[in-house]
């Protein structure tokens, strides 16, 4: 088999493994799970086969895997689609095939399998517990997931999305496996689809992103009429196509069609990948299972929207005149940076454990955005790729912790909300290899100096900025690096450190080994992914042809990064490693009002809630149903009928009733009836008086023949 | 030779007790039989005439022939009938079968 035909066949063994499971093993646990792991084992093992022939084969931003078959026949040509393996998607796929096989596997612990069915789980809700008794003493254990075998099922489908949008060679197919991705991402934030809390947050995030698919849609539709394809390598590699996209004036004021489009496809990832000021629907999205959170919501579809702007920065950056930046680009910046330093400030104040990982993932992404948005081509790609692994570790942890409390808090009977920080503490000692793990998820994130991978992406990003002179954005990204460190370290000595302070989690238990097995794989990725930079550059970088923008000979971004790195971690552990149960955060003290701002999110829900969400219900309720439709429609409909009614009534009784019911009737209505009624006699039903009838009429008819006939 | 006004003056008076028994009889079946009776008038007429008027030729004993096979199949048909009526309104009166009274 070729490596083009299997790079064809990567996202095929999760799409069998979601039609098997959805339409013949909906109610069998083991054969799902077992379906669904062997699929993304194939399509793991795909992948590894084509990035390690991948990164073997010489000049691999030239000459790219490709293949392509004409799919839909248009105008004069074939609108063709086919796969293509070159140093961008090689490295994604890496990344994307391990972190969703260890997902697949920590989702088996992560839903109880091997527990008992809980007595009144119901489907659509998280499992309760079950009792079991064990040497004549009842305990509460975890139950398994009502709907397992359906999540396995929807991991399947988006795995097949994923992975269909990182072999695919144009911008159509990556849009497919784009929506599908939304799709599986609403029905599994509504996997416990009877919680409330879980339905609204499904129904925020699709409504949310579709704000943004939607002007991609119309980037993809400008960007397909203008140059009749969209192909990847027709497009971006191809300078006579960006030259005259970047020359030629778009209809919209000053923008040219490469701006134009640039910024439209932009927008895209803003929904998906959670940018200011479509965020709101990402940190809600954690009503879903953990490994969903880890998956769609850290790893893989969130770096989408990422991976789609880097795929397309070429044609974000066409026209860029000598360290210039071109309207795309500034926009990147921009809303990277603020949105980097935003979200980060609002991790600070959460105290639910994914929230703050939610938190910042937004302000991670948005690193990379800004990294993208000063021409940090490369930075951002080596950020996108560490990101998935300490992000994906980070999720997991906190879902073997979630678990671990939940585990506690039903031995304990001690009923605490198992997601709160401010709940736990000390579980270190009850939970080693989930705080070892974690500790090497959160150092990445922090960017502990020179041992993670997290330090040497967010370097590259920090010298990107300020060798390229963006003084703003590279302050920003500093200030929203530190907070970062802060908050990770917050959460680490709140969660792990000190000692426990509920039953719950004195309780808490370590999770078994298919939990944190996959803990351990991605924390030797968070940790040693870092160490292949000096690979990982000039691989990607050949993607621009050149080596994009010359990283910074200056020490001062390396000193930055490390001191903002190591004076919030130590920050973090100095504030809060006293912390008692039951005091307030110690934040709060030192913040003051600022603090309640950052708890409330900036309040930006309840502003969309007033701004877009009322006025929208307001003309749904009021304008269009109350006045619109009940006052002007109904009324002139009402109106209509009426005078139809009155017309009627009219003729009723001025021609209806006296000219053809009292006039004709009499005609042809009462007569016919008289006559009827008269000759009725004569039909007696007995059949000798017919006889009788036949013969005075022959003897008649004789008579009269005999005397008018002459004979 | 007897004249041939007497076999048509027979045959009428044949005719007219059938004709008065089909009217007068409350009774299916005796009304089926004067019909018969009233057949049976005709084809004597029909038989005086060929005897009276062309003696040698035999035509007219086969339209006798079919009258014939004409009535027994029609009293077949008709005394089936009458049994059907009789299983199922329990009388072969003529006057209770009145059903289409106008």
């Amino acid at each position: 088999m070729s490596m083009e035909t299997l790079v064809w066949l990567i996202p095929l063994p999760p799409l069998l493994s979601f039609a098997v499971i959805i339409l013949f093993l909906g109610r069998q646990k083991a054969a799902s799970h077992w379906v669904a792991l062997s699929a993304a084992g194939l399509s793991w093992a795909a992948s590894m086969l084509v990035f390690a022939f991948a990164i073997q084969k010489p000049n691999l931003a030239a000459a790219p895997i490709l293949s392509s078959i004409a799919w839909l026949p248009v105008g004069k040509g074939s609108f063709n689609v086919g796969v293509q393996i070159d140093p961008l998607s090689s490295v994604v796929l890496f990344f994307v095939a391990w972190t969703i096989l260890m997902i697949f596997i920590y989702s088996i612990g992560y839903h109880n399998f091997g527990q008992p069915a809980g007595s009144d789980d119901k489907p659509g809700l998280p499992p309760h517990g079950a009792e079991e008794t064990h040497h004549h003493e009842t305990h509460r254990v975890p139950s398994i997931e009502p709907l397992y075998a359906r999540f396995f099922a929807f991991i399947s489908l988006f795995a097949f999305a994923m992975y269909t949008l990182v072999v695919t060679d144009n911008l159509l197919a990556l849009y497919f496996g784009w929506e599908v991705m939304g799709l599986c991402s609403y029905l599994l934030i509504g996997f416990w689809f009877a919680k409330p809390s879980a339905r609204d947050a499904a129904v925020k995030a699709f409504l949310t992103t579709r704000i943004g698919d939607m002007f991609m849609l119309l980037g993809l539709a400008a960007l397909y009429s203008v140059t009749g394809t969209l192909n990847y390598r027709e497009v971006l590699s191809n300078p006579a196509v960006l030259d005259k996209l970047a020359s030629t004036a778009s209809p919209i004021a000053a923008l040219s069609w490469a701006g134009l489009i640039g910024l439209l496809i932009f927008m895209g990832t803003v929904g998906k990948s959670a940018q200011f000021p479509l965020h709101v629907w990402l940190p809600d999205a954690m009503e879903g299972p953990t490994p969903v959170s880890a998956m769609i919501h850290a790893a893989t579809m969130v770096s989408a929207g990422v991976y789609l702007v880097i795929r397309f920065y070429p044609l974000m950056a066409a026209g860029r005149l000598d360290g210039g930046q071109t309207p795309p680009m500034v926009a990147m910046a921009f809303i990277g940076a603020f949105t980097a330093i935003f979200a980060a400030t609002i991790a600070v104040a959460q105290n639910d454990v994914k929230r703050v990982l939610a938190y910042s993932t937004i302000s991670q992404l948005g690193f990379m955005i800004a990294a993208l948005g000063v021409g940090a081509y490369v930075a951002a790609a080596f950020h996108l790729v560490m990101h998935a692994f300490f992000k994906a570790l980070l999720f997991l942890g906190s879902g073997s912790v979630i678990h671990g409390m939940e585990h506690g808090a039903l031995h304990s009977g001690d009923e605490v909300d198992p997601q709160n920080m401010f709940e736990m503490g000390g579980l270190f000692r009850k939970m080693p290899l989930t705080f070892w793990t974690f500790l090497a998820g959160g150092l990445s994130l922090a960017g502990f100096p020179f041992v993670t991978a997290g330090f040497w992406s967010k370097d590259e990003i920090l010298s990107g900025a300020f060798g390229g002179g963006y003084m703003v954005v590279f302050i920003t990204l500093a200030a929203a690096a530190f907070i970062t460190a802060f908050y990770t370290m917050r959460q680490v000595t709140l969660v792990f450190l000190g000692k426990p302070r509920t039953q719950a989690a004195s309780s808490a238990s370590e999770n078994s080994l298919v939990m944190t097995l996959p803990l351990v794989v991605l924390a030797v990725f968070a940790v040693a992914a870092g160490w292949s930079a000096n690979w990982f550059k000039p691989f990607v970088g050949s993607m621009l042809g050149e080596s994009g923008i010359e990283a910074s000979t200056s020490l001062v971004p390396l000193i930055t990064s490390l001191c903002v790195s190591l004076i919030g971690l130590l920050a973090g552990w100095l504030l809060y490693r006293g912390y008692e149960a039951r005091q307030p955060d110690p934040l709060e003290n030192i913040l003051g009002p600022v603090y309640n701002l950052l708890k409330n999110k900036y309040w930006i829900d309840e502003f969309y809630e007033r701004v877009f969400m009322r006025p929208a219900a307001w003309v749904a309720n009021v304008l269009v149903s109350v006045w619109i439709d009940k006052i002007v429609l109904d009324g002139i409909l009402h109106w209509i009928g009426r005078a139809g009614l009155s017309v009627g009534r009219f003729l009723r009784s001025k021609f209806d009733l006296p000219v053809i019911n009292t006039g004709l009737e009499t005609v042809f209505g009462q007569s016919p009836l008289y006559v009827g009624n008269g000759m009725k006699r004569a039909q007696t039903g007995r059949v000798q008086e017919y006889i009788i009838m036949a013969m005075i009429v022959v003897i008649l008819v004789g008579v009269i023949v005999i005397l008018v006939v002459p004979i | 030779m007897i004249p041939l006004s007497w076999y048509l003056i027979f045959a009428a008076i044949l005719f007219c007790i059938g004709l008065f028994g089909v009217i007068a009889r409350r009774n299916l079946m005796s009304v089926l039989m004067c019909l018969e009776l009233m057949l049976n008038a005709v084809n004597i007429n029909l038989l005086s005439f060929w005897s009276y008027l062309y003696g040698k030729d035999l035509q007219a004993l086969v339209f006798v022939a079919i009258i014939f096979a004409a009535a027994a199949a029609e009293t077949a048909v008709g005394l089936a009938l009458i049994i059907s009526v009789y299983r199922r309104r329990v009388t072969v009166n003529a006057n209770d079968l009145d059903m289409m009274k106008g």
